[in-house]
This record gives C-alpha cells, sequence and structure tokens, in this order.
C-alpha cells in the first residue's frame, strides 16, 4: 500500500465565519483482521489506516481513530468553520506507518 | 397383545424424540442469550469506559443511518450533535459503537471549535442485524448516549 489515491473535495470559496463541509476519500483495502485465508484457513492480519487528522493552517482542527469496521476506502466527511484563507491538510495514518497526504486549497473572502 | 409389544418401542423412541429435540432446543436457547449477552456486555464496558464513570444521559446526538442495509462491507453512518460549538462549550468526542461486530470499537472522532459543527459521516462494516451506538464527550465533562438499530442483509465481515 505504498501509494494510495486520495481525494479532498473542499468549497474553494467560502466566506469568512461560514461553516462548510470537506469529504475525504483515500483508497485503502482497510484489511479487518477478521477475514481468512481461503486456502491456509488463517485469519489474515490486520491492515488499517487508523487515524486520520486534519490540520487547517497547521493547526489540528479535526482527528479520527479508526478501527477495523471502518469500509474499505474509507470516506470522511466534517465540517470546517472558515477563519482564514490557506490549506486544508489531511493525513492518513495506517498499521504499518505509512502516511498519506492530501491538501485542498481554500479561499476565505 | 402383539400389537402392544410393538407399540411400545415405537412410543420409546417417539419419546426419546422428543427429549433429544427439547434438549437441543434448551441447549440452543442457552446459548443464544449467553452470546448475545456477551456482545451487549462488550459494548457496555466500552461505552463505560469512554464515559469515564458517568451514566450517558439522552438526547443531543442525531444518528443518521438506513434502516435496512443490503450491504454490510459499506452502511453510510452519519451523526451530529447538538452544540454551540464555541472555545468554551463544543463537542470533545465522538464514538461508535455496534454491539453485534467482533470489536465493538467503530471509530472516535474528535472535534474542535473550529470544526463549526459536530457533524460527520463515514462508511461502516456491520457484521449483522445491530444497534448502533454513539457516545458524546461534550467539553463540560457530560455524555450523552443515542442508539439504532440498522437491519442487515449481508454481513461485511468476511467470516
Amino acid at each position: 500500500m505504498a501509494k494510495a489515491k486520495a481525494r479532498v473535495k473542499a468549497p474553494k470559496k467560502v466566506k469568512k465565519g461560514e461553516v462548510f463541509e470537506v469529504k475525504t476519500l483515500i483508497s485503502h483495502k482497510m484489511e479487518s483482521g477478521q477475514r481468512k485465508d481461503k486456502k491456509t484457513g488463517k485469519k489474515i492480519p490486520q491492515m488499517i489506516i487508523n487515524k486520520f487528522a486534519c490540520s487547517y493552517n497547521g493547526k489540528e482542527i479535526f482527528t479520527s481513530d479508526w478501527h477495523g469496521a471502518i469500509s474499505a476506502n474509507p470516506y470522511m466527511a466534517f465540517y470546517v468553520k472558515a477563519k482564514d484563507s490557506g490549506s486544508l491538510d489531511m493525513t492518513w495514518t495506517d498499521d504499518s506507518g505509512a502516511v498519506f497526504k492530501k491538501s485542498a486549497k481554500v479561499s476565505v473572502t | 397383545m402383539v400389537r402392544k409389544i410393538e407399540m411400545q418401542p415405537v412410543n420409546r423412541r417417539e419419546v426419546m424424540k422428543f427429549v433429544g429435540v427439547g434438549a437441543v432446543t434448551g441447549v440452543v436457547a442457552s446459548l443464544l442469550p449467553n452470546l448475545a449477552l456477551a456482545d451487549a456486555a462488550k459494548t457496555a464496558a466500552a461505552v463505560k469506559k469512554v464515559a469515564g464513570g458517568k451514566t450517558p444521559a439522552s438526547g443531543k446526538i442525531t444518528l443518521e443511518l438506513p434502516q435496512i442495509a443490503e450491504n454490510g462491507n459499506t452502511v453510510p453512518i452519519g451523526f451530529e450533535v447538538d452544540s454551540p460549538m464555541t472555545d468554551s462549550n463544543y463537542v470533545k468526542t465522538v464514538h461508535i459503537f455496534a454491539d453485534k461486530n467482533p470489536n465493538p470499537e467503530v471509530g472516535s472522532f474528535h472535534f474542535t471549535s473550529d470544526c463549526g459543527k459536530a457533524k460527520a459521516s463515514t462508511r461502516m462494516r456491520m457484521a449483522k442485524t445491530q444497534n448502533i451506538v454513539a457516545v458524546a464527550e461534550m467539553s463540560d465533562g457530560s455524555v450523552y448516549m443515542a442508539k439504532s438499530e440498522v437491519k442487515v442483509t449481508i454481513g461485511g465481515c468476511g467470516g
């Protein structure tokens, strides 16, 4: 899972004080650790993204801890209050320690 | 006389069959609630842990879940907690639990006052028909809980 396709959707222009939605999606199999290998009968070890975080101009404003029950190719939508123009930086961290990043620019008027 | 002798083994067999069925139903009946209890107990323990010894109050949380989920692999889930989301009064964390999944924990979502709204949505896996429990921790230390049942047609844990 060296490469994961991440997508972030946020409005380009927002008014100051407005609360807007940020939608994120990343490709990851999110192996739950419950599935069994059909040939060997052994459980496939867990390999999930366990942490998602969003920073707004360097300040962490929304984070979440995920468990095996989050679906494959996890989708996460949340809200942000517009303060200043800048960037929203998403980071996803999985069980192997791999970090995936994606940003979106927002201009606040 | 002959008839009577023939009848007896049949009767006995019938009786044994009846006893057997009874025993099986008894075992199943005694087993099922235990299993359900174990799951519910696990969830209750998880809820207790995040509630930090407080009894969660009801209200404030709105859960957006389908009544019936055809595919347990991706069930859309959304939640919103009623809060002004100011620096002094905001929702700290929302925990989601599924009481019949192999592990009750689904996710914990940490908000700040910069979110503007304590609202989020994602997609989750559900092993079978069950209750989804949301626990919200507020900045003032109070704890709220909400519950909603989702019927699942095909489970999503890939047993």
